[in-house]
């Protein structure tokens, strides 16, 4: 067995006493899909958090690569290789779509960088690549305020991407996006796994069948069950938390 | 057109200073030298809110102390303001008989000229680390610049043994070159100085805002947290940017110091240093062309009001903000260049109306779900 | 160390000033996302009204004069938050959701109470009233004709502006008549005098003096400051205020009138700047620029308190008060007379009013290094959005 790539281990974290996560552990290793599902407020998002370093857990530990997270700032969590894409599709509202990418694939951050360097040739086929993939290609000098939902989610998809990180985490990326978008979506991420390690929050049962990969259950801040989706779906636990407690 | 267009800035540049010296007299001139000198304070503070969105109310302590390290030289090797032991006479009226030490590097010309613009920065870089290094934004960090410049405020007010106090350190009657600084002759070649320092100061802010560090700074502006989880560390961006601000500042106080007379501590009231937010809000914050109009315009009109009717200029200033804030949030220059004109004549059907998107004002939260667009 | 003593009750009093000020400040702050730079001129306003009341009763003398001061309170309190409300229906209503353009708009707000303060005559107040109302006519008339025209909020515009040309007419005209054009307060500092019960002492504890002032206006933030817990936490509207606070667009479903509650709120945060400014009658010199040197100050005891918390601005306005004024003073060197000369250089040095505010400030900033968020920090994940 190889070693994960992403370990959490019994993480809590409590928000004035309202305990988001509880001994919440997870693992993944290179090159997996995993999905995680869950209802409102099992802590979908604070995980995500948590790894990022939005969030400082109370107690436990987050491990990329043998590289303790806890403590680390966002942006060094996210030069280590891990990038994450919000609820709300977030992108620089008042810059141009290639601007968007370009920013996101820069391959230095730092200010002299930027002032001084233009961007590597290679960094600029691979964002022009990413447009068109994404279908952005023609909208490359709109305003990235101007575009529609759908087509925001796919640039912060896209600048997730551009980024080249080993881990994506991804929060709700289909959300209000139309089924056509959906199943695109989720042939991108499936051909980003493999090669990355990607992560989905999502709601959306059809897209996560699609995805075609293992599920986690989050209930109440910890981990309730993991398996295929169809296991999943099957539990009666699951049942139990989707539902409420089966009459008798 | 295009031509006329690349042309523009330098029929500007020839006008102020080439026409504007020979049609005005040296009243006039002086002034808008004073202007001039104030649009790059604009400059700085657009460089800082209106790309970065850092509203700072504390410009004016390196306002203050661009214009305070000119004025100590001046003071320092002018005969005639010279006391007893060969150090400025106010000190007399305090008691001091030696020279306090930061007045030493003020001797020299070079050091001066390095220092005016030198002390702004560091303490700008000073300050901003400190504040940025916390996350402090937004409203915050509007209240701790504030609370900033009351430090330094105070500070200068109350320290007659050191600066001569709520005084202030008049250089109109000091001299240079053997000139009064206050006479016609050098105040022309200090007008000349501003007009060619303006346009470097919007070189730089160029340099700084465009290319892709200022699109770091836009993506600050827009969403600093989203920014950070793209690997970048937001610090540096804004110390750099804050910096350079202070830099512009102090460059801005110590050309007008010499051109107004005298510095004091009332350059460093909060009254200043809002005001000079509104220059930039007035022109358009976000532009480079817009804190240049507004600076200018605005105390143009300062002037105006403050020669026929003075007790009318804050009934005036106060209307500004609040017009400029409820009906104009683009400035004049972004008003024009968002249609606004367009619209105005449209309205009166002058022009034929254009279906354009209501323009979002850049502080407001994003736009709700669901806008369609409607190029294709 | 009596007088160490009574310089830290001197220092209690001028926190408790602020305390009632900062009150205001952090409810307009904390529950409506406005900063209000013209919370320091709604002082001045409360001041103003103070030495308004105490001319009205001057000339009755005796007993009805010595009972000016309450009336005084309440009248300050009444005349400020309808000045408030006003301000919210105006202005403020129009930039909600935008920190940083109330803080501009608020401070041209300021900006133009010092000046109508300092110039304020009748033919001014004439001037006025006879602009907004020719203004709100025309503009009426003209709505019910041209409402629909692309150009009305032009004309609106053209409207205001011809009617405030009519309003500058009318104080020309007027400025001749004598009488009518006299500034009422003018731009010097005005003259309150406490009432008799105030002055003086009102006994002693362990030998130290209780200054009848300094003791009132103790007694004062106490009580506004339970008024205002009970108001929250208890009644009707303050429960609606929280509401609103929480969950706006929820609030709006269930029925509560939200448009109402912000003018209420707003209402009571200058209303009780007002009551602050009768209390700095009884403490310093009165004019129209009474606001600069406490809106300041009001905003640090926010930050340094941390925003939303009561207990935290308590603390806060206390210690930034006490601190001013035992180091202003500089009676820790009669405290303690026998500091080491160095120490004692360093005191005197910072013994001046505006030295006191140098360090007082500079020691929040640097505190602020440490807690970002202030003494008392909100907690949850509401905090970074």
């Amino acid at each position: 067995m190889t070693t994960p790539l992403l370990e959490i281990d019994d993480v809590s974290v409590s928000f004035d006493g309202f305990f988001a996560l509880t001994d919440f552990s997870l693992r993944l290793m290179p090159g997996e899909l995993r999905s995680v599902i869950g209802p409102n407020g099992a802590g979908k998002t604070t995980f995500l958090d948590v790894i990022t370093g939005k969030v400082k857990p109370l107690k436990g530990s987050v491990t990329f690569r043998g590289e303790t997270l806890v403590g680390l700032s966002e942006h060094k969590i996210s030069q280590l290789g891990i990038g994450r894409k919000f609820q709300t599709p977030r992108v620089f509202e008042n810059l141009e779509v290639i601007r968007n990418l370009e920013l996101a694939a820069s391959p230095s951050k730092g200010p002299f960088a930027l002032l001084t360097q233009g961007i590597p040739s290679r960094v600029r086929d691979e964002v022009q690549r990413l447009l068109d993939y994404v279908g952005l290609g023609p909208y490359a000098k709109v305003q990235a305020g101007s575009l529609s939902h759908g087509q925001k989610q796919w640039l912060a998809i896209a600048m997730l991407v551009a980024q080249s990180p080993q881990v994506l985490l991804l929060d709700e990326p289909v959300a209000g996006l139309t089924d056509e978008e959906t199943v695109r979506t989720a042939e991108l991420i499936k051909s980003l796994a493999g090669d990355h390690t990607v992560l989905v929050i999502e709601h959306d049962m059809e897209f996560i069948r699609d995805l075609n990969a293992s599920v986690t259950v989050l209930h109440q801040g910890s981990v309730l069950t993991e398996g295929s989706l169809d296991e999943v779906q099957n539990d009666p636990r699951v049942i139990e938390v989707y539902l409420g407690q089966a009459e008798d | 057109m295009k031509n006329f267009k690349r042309l523009l800035p330098w029929i500007l540049l020839a006008i102020a200073f080439f026409i504007l010296p020979a049609i005005l007299d040296d009243f006039r001139l002086n002034l808008f030298g004073r202007y001039f000198s104030l649009a790059i304070t604009a400059l700085a503070i657009d460089l800082i809110w209106g790309y970065t969105g850092l509203l700072s109310l504390g410009q004016g302590i390196f306002f203050s102390l661009g214009g305070y390290a000119v004025a100590m030289h001046l003071m320092l090797n002018t005969k005639s303001e010279a006391g007893g032991n060969g150090i400025p006479k106010f000190f007399e009226n305090y008691g001091v008989d030696q020279l306090p030490f930061f007045w030493q590097p003020f001797w020299s010309p070079m050091s001066t000229l390095i220092l005016l613009w030198l002390v702004p920065a560091v303490v700008a870089g000073l300050v901003g680390y400190l504040i940025f290094r916390n996350r402090i934004k937004g409203v915050y960090f509007s209240i701790i610049t504030q609370a900033a410049l009351m430090v330094f405020y105070h500070f200068f007010n109350g320290q007659q043994k050191l600066i001569n106090g709520t005084n202030g350190l008049k250089t109109s009657t000091t001299e240079i070159f053997g000139q009064l600084v206050g006479s016609p002759d050098l105040q022309g070649w200090f007008y000349r100085i501003t007009v060619l320092l303006l346009p470097l100061a919007f070189l730089a802010c160029r340099y700084f805002t465009s290319g892709r560090f200022g699109d770091a700074l836009i993506a600050i502006r827009d969403d600093e947290v989203r920014l950070r989880f793209t690997g970048f560390n937001t610090v540096p961006y804004k110390t750099i940017v804050f910096i350079v601000a202070g830099l512009l500042c102090g460059v801005s106080g110590a050309l007008y110091t010499v051109q107004s007379g005298i510095v004091s501590p009332q350059y460093m009231t909060i009254a200043m240093s809002i005001e000079m937010v509104i220059w930039v809000a007035v022109g358009g914050r976000g532009t480079l062309v817009g804190p240049i109009i507004g600076a200018v315009l605005v105390n143009y009109l300062r002037s105006l009001v403050s020669e026929a009717l003075p007790e009318m200029w804050l009934f005036v200033q106060g209307a500004l903000f609040i017009f400029v804030v409820v009906l104009m949030p683009d400035g004049i220059y972004g008003w024009f260049t968002k249609g606004g004109f367009t619209r105005l004549l449209a309205a009166f059907g002058l022009a034929p109306r254009t279906a354009t998107y209501p323009q979002l004002d850049l502080e407001v939260a994003p736009a709700s779900e669901g806008r369609v667009i409607s190029n294709d | 160390m009596e007088l160490f003593f009574s310089q830290i009750l001197d220092g209690v009093s001028i926190g408790s000033v602020l305390l009632v000020s900062a009150t205001g400040l952090a409810i307009v702050f904390g529950l409506m996302g406005v900063i209000n730079l013209a919370h320091g001129e709604f002082m001045m306003l409360g001041a103003y009204v103070t030495f308004v009341v105490q001319s009205i009763f001057k000339p009755m003398g005796g007993v009805l004069f010595e009972l000016y001061f309450p009336i005084a309170l309440v009248a300050a309190f009444v005349v400020t938050a309808l000045v408030g409300v006003l301000l919210e229906r105006t202005l403020i209503r129009q930039l909600y959701g935008r920190p940083l353009e109330t803080l501009l708009a608020t401070w041209g707000v300021s900006l133009i109470m010092v000046q109508l303060i300092r110039s304020v005559t009748t033919a001014m107040i004439a001037a006025i009233v006879a602009g907004v109302l020719l203004g709100l006519l025309a503009v009426r008339f003209l709505a019910a004709r041209f409402a629909e025209y692309p150009f009305f909020p032009y004309l609106r515009g053209v409207v205001w502006a011809a009617a405030l040309g009519v309003g500058l007419a009318i104080n020309g005209a007027l400025a001749s008549v004598r009488p009518l054009a006299s500034a009422w307060f003018g731009p010097r500092n005005i003259d309150v005098t406490a009432p008799k019960w105030l002055q003086g002492s009102w006994g002693k504890i362990a030998g130290i003096e209780l200054p009848g002032i300094r003791i009132f206006i103790i007694l004062l933030s106490v009580a506004l400051l339970l008024a205002m817990l009970w108001f929250l936490r208890k009644s009707v509207w303050g429960l609606r205020m929280r509401a609103v606070t929480q969950n706006r667009q929820m609030s709006n479903c269930l029925g509560i009138p939200t448009d109402r509650v912000d003018s209420i709120t707003f209402g009571i945060g200058s209303g009780l700047a007002g009551v602050a400014g009768v209390g700095i009658t009884l403490l310093g010199s009165v004019g129209p620029n009474l606001g600069a040197a406490y809106i300041v100050s009001c905003f640090m005891v926010i930050v340094l308190g941390g925003v939303g918390n009561l207990t935290g601005t308590v603390i806060a306005s206390l210690l930034l008060g006490i601190l001013q004024s035992v180091i202003g003073s500089g009676s820790i060197l009669i405290a303690f007379p026998d500091l080491p000369a160095s120490v004692k250089g360093v005191v005197e040095f910072f013994a001046t009013t505006s030295m006191s505010l140098v360090l007082v400030f500079t020691f929040i900033i640097a505190f602020l290094q440490f807690r970002p968020n202030g003494m008392f920090p909100q907690k949850g994940r509401s905090v970074e959005v």
